[in-house]
């Protein structure tokens, strides 16, 4: 059945207070949620105070310097600090977004951080992705053609490469993915918004000559059929992307070869 | 997330493409949307048939509901109405139930249960309809 509570060992329990001797300074609470897989205790929520005057605009510059100069243990993924590589994507103040994007001053009061929700946690922050990863393995994400390759290229006219945006932009970051409600209570079959968000760009791709082989493989009641369009996908999405509209053209391009 | 948290010694990608594609939903989803859109008119016509008969006497009430157009509005209503409960509630036990021995039993259970009260509201009508 669903799970409407967390396990025994999922519980928050406590959590450290980083309290330094404050110079003067603007600081901000930072509760980041800890845990460790090594020492056999439940999560904790950890509180960090951060000198907002000698830090950058964004959540990631802080957690990176609570890393720094505070605390060398909190872990986390980041690499672009500029929202293009997706590793920085966890639970900010309630929202699953990037760190790296997510303004220090758009959160009111202290900043809860959380890992991406209903994944397993490997540490800290950083959530166990593997599932996601061979999900977007599965839909053969790569031009399929059958016709002998051209000498130059596969053309596409500039029309037929628009249909492709709002699309490419996606980094699976999983923060749409991680905040669908279908996707926690059946991520093990639904593919999900990111995934099915992927797949229709395949789908449209001009070039692309493998069109119905992919609805075939897409036309499922978990792995399609799952998506409700509840729409936090298209809420939480850090690209401003719309992973719902991509699952409504899919269903639509179900009906329309079928009926 | 239950089957990604066995530590069973299966490739990510192997659990993923599970038994394959099912190469079945389009159907339901559809059906599902069609008896949606049927129920919009139907429902709103059932709201007229509780208004007229409200405060009737039970021999106008069976003489309303005899009346063919009526009975066959209603029987479209019940047939509409059930199959569409049927529809939704296989979404809500796909959804939330994920033992695969209990899930079946609920979806059996729903069938029939849907089967039952449609079957009871089809008969009802009929008996009426051709003056039982």
């Amino acid at each position: 059945m669903v799970e409407l509570a967390l396990p025994n060992n999922s519980v928050l329990k406590g959590g450290k207070d980083w309290a330094q001797a404050e110079a003067a300074g603007n600081y901000k609470s930072f509760k980041v949620y800890r845990w460790n897989p090594d020492d056999g205790k439940n999560p904790s929520l950890d509180t960090y105070h951060v000198d907002l005057d000698t830090c950058g605009p964004m959540v990631l510059d802080a957690i990176i310097k609570i890393k720094s100069e505070i605390d060398p243990t909190l872990t986390f993924r980041r690499s672009c600090r500029e929202g293009i590589c997706g590793s920085c994507a966890m639970n900010i103040d309630g929202t699953n977004t990037l760190a790296c994007t997510k303004a220090i001053a758009d959160v009111k009061g202290e900043v809860k951080i959380y890992p991406l929700p209903h994944l397993e946690v490997i540490k800290d922050l950083v959530p166990d992705l593997t599932n996601f990863y061979a999900q977007h393995a599965s839909i053969e994400p790569w031009l399929k053609t059958t016709t002998v390759e051209p000498e130059k290229e596969w053309l596409q006219s500039p029309k037929e490469r628009a249909k492709l945006d709002g699309l490419y932009e996606c980094i699976l970051c999983a923060c749409c993915a991680t905040s669908c409600p279908s996707y926690w209570w059946n991520g093990d079959r639904y593919l999900g918004p990111a995934i099915l968000l992927q797949s229709y760009r395949w789908l449209i791709d001009s070039r692309d000559e493998a069109t119905g082989e992919r609805l075939d493989d897409l036309e499922d009641p978990f792995r399609l059929y799952r998506c409700h369009t509840i729409m936090n996908c298209a809420k939480a999405c850090p690209k401003g992307l719309n992973p719902a509209k991509a699952i409504a053209s899919i269903k639509q391009m179900m009906v329309e070869r079928k009926y | 997330m239950s089957n990604n948290s066995n530590h069973d010694m299966r490739t990510p990608l192997s659990k993923v493409r599970g038994l394959g594609s099912a190469k079945d939903g389009t159907s339901h989803f559809w059906r599902q949307r069609l008896t949606g859109l049927a129920n919009i008119p139907l429902a709103l016509f059932f709201i007229y048939c509780i208004a007229s008969v409200a405060g009737k006497s039970h021999a106008d009430t069976l003489a309303f509901v005899a009346n063919p157009i009526i009975a066959i509005l209603l029987l479209l209503f019940v047939l509409s109405g059930v199959y569409h409960m049927k529809l939704g509630m296989q979404v809500i036990i796909e959804d939330y139930i994920h033992g695969e021995k209990i899930k079946i039993l609920a979806l059996i259970l729903n069938l029939f249960f849907a089967a039952f009260i449609g079957m009871a509201c089809v008969f009802s009508i009929l008996k009426i309809s051709f003056g039982g």
